[in-house]
């Protein structure tokens, strides 16, 4: 029995497609744009899945089926509206593009506090620092406020973060195809050694379906908020193909 | 409540990180940057002393750091307060990519200010010196004085906080509540002179701001106690309040993402 990592049961999450809160009485005359009622939009309705410990979970739809608000629900951002999700008590990172930087601290500084939210210890951090640094390959930039970053050096430098820092659990949103090709080819070969760890569990949302299939021990087709289907990578991928046509 | 104090060890020191960081960032965004927080209120007391020390003719002893002591207090609660309301959605790069409990932009912006204000304290400790002001032991109620305020303005934070996340016109509204709440408060005057007795007993302890500025004011330059049940009464409030405020945070947080 391999040990479960992620547990998802029956979980649906909305988005209020109108804010809705119950404003105070008193403040009531003044939002004249507010709509009582209150309507939402069923992002994800509810689904259920397991990711046993170790695997590489691909997970793949059209635009808007719910991709990456299913990640964003792993990494605990959002809560789900009903249902739950378990991760067990592993740690988790988020790494999509344009992770959350401070825009006017310096990068070096962004790696601290992306690291300290991640939960390591600045002595952790300090110690992966240079790696991270290095992988990145910003050299002087290091030191320069993140928003004179060109989008390419920003995300080097969120995927570097991510990839050193190494989590038990790492969600990937559409970065395989990050920064020129000398570093698309490096952080691909550096996904592939974190995938190769039997540890650490990794779901990645993509639609580049050709790496899914090298990368995925399995794949989750998502469309319009539930499972369409869910297993090995060339079955669901095959079938998918065949949908999109 | 256990989760608050689990939440608030284990992410305490992204927060001081977090704002050592922040006012670094300000300080090397233009040299002079940090002489602004010393220039600022000086410039206010310099105005405010010409006004109404000369035109209206204030008669307080030890005007300019009487009203330096009021206009120090005064930011560092306006600072907090009014950058609390937009704070989750200021900080939208970090809320929509990784999970961390909401208040801790809170406490991350107190001590931001905090440092601010500690600026203030040594020109008001100069200011002090050059006037010669006696110094008795009721000085030393400055201490508690400034917890409670902490907790107070972490208090009232964490309901703007929540509530501005949800309500987008809400800062304009506090700001003429703020506006109303520092006339009332006697920054540049004394409440307790200038309002008849039976009005200015309530405004001096139920109006928190005019409470803790003018308590500051009696312990610093007045050589005078302060009435040591309404801080706790004040405290108690604080917490009550922050309790509440924490408590919306913790349900709705991770419903904010969703908002923004």
């Amino acid at each position: 029995m391999k040990e479960i990592a992620i547990s998802v049961e029956n979980m649906v999450l909305r988005y209020r497609k109108i804010k809705k809160f119950s404003i105070k009485k008193q403040l009531l005359s003044r939002k004249k744009k507010k709509n009582p009622k209150d309507k939402y939009f069923e992002a994800i309705k509810g689904i259920s899945f397991e990711v046993p410990k170790g695997e590489i979970l691909g997970v793949i739809g059209k635009n808007g089926s719910g991709k990456s608000t299913l990640l964003r629900a792993l990494a605990g951002i959002f809560s789900p509206d009903e249902g739950s999700i378990d991760m067990h008590g592993h740690s988790i990172s988020l790494l999509s593009i344009g992770v959350g930087f401070q825009k006017e601290m310096s990068g070096r500084k962004n790696i601290y506090l992306s690291g300290l939210l991640l939960g390591f210890s600045e002595e952790q951090i300090k110690a992966k620092e240079q790696e991270i640094i290095d992988f990145s390959e910003l050299g002087d930039f290091i030191d320069q406020p993140v928003e004179t970053y060109s989008s390419g050096m920003y995300s080097k430098l969120a995927f570097a973060i991510t990839a050193i820092l190494e989590t038990d659990i790492i969600l990937v949103d559409e970065v395989l195809s990050v920064g020129d090709e000398r570093f698309k080819k490096k952080s691909y070969k550096k996904m592939k050694e974190l995938i190769s760890d039997d540890d650490r569990t990794v779901v990645i949302v993509s639609h580049s379906l050709s790496s899914l299939l090298d990368l995925c021990t399995s794949v989750l087709w998502m469309h319009d908020g539930v499972i369409k289907k869910i297993g090995k990578p060339e079955e669901v991928i095959e079938e998918y193909r065949e949908f999109m046509k | 409540m256990k989760r608050f104090f689990t939440d608030f060890r284990n992410y305490f020191r992204y927060a001081m990180y977090s704002a050592k960081a922040s006012l670094q960032a300000e300080v090397a965004g233009s040299y002079l940057n940090w002489l602004w927080w010393v220039f600022n209120p000086l410039c206010m007391m310099v105005i405010y002393s010409i006004i109404f020390g000369y035109i209206f003719n204030a008669k307080e002893p030890y005007f300019s750091i009487f009203i330096f002591i009021g206009l120090t207090l005064w930011d560092y609660f306006n600072r907090t307060i009014t950058s609390s309301i937009k704070l989750v959605k200021s900080n939208k790069a970090i809320v929509t990519k990784v999970f961390l409990p909401k208040f801790i932009l809170i406490v991350q912006k107190i001590i931001v200010n905090f440092v601010k204000m500690l600026f203030s304290i040594a020109i008001i400790i100069i200011m002090m010196i050059v006037y010669r002001v006696p110094i008795t032991w009721n000085i030393l109620w400055v201490f508690p004085l400034l917890a409670v305020y902490t907790v107070f303005i972490f208090a009232v934070s964490t309901i703007m906080l929540h509530y501005g996340v949800f309500i987008e016109d809400l800062n304009n509204i506090v700001r003429i509540l703020l506006r109303f709440v520092y006339y009332l408060t006697g920054i540049f005057f004394s409440v307790e002179k200038r309002l008849p007795p039976s009005i200015s007993y309530y405004v001096v302890r139920l109006n928190p701001l005019s409470y803790f500025i003018t308590s500051a004011r009696r312990v610093v330059i007045y050589q005078q106690s302060l009435y040591w049940k309404w801080l706790l009464a004040w405290l108690v409030a604080s917490i009550l309040l922050a309790m509440f405020g924490v408590y919306k945070i913790y349900k709705y947080e991770n419903s904010y993402a969703k908002v923004i």
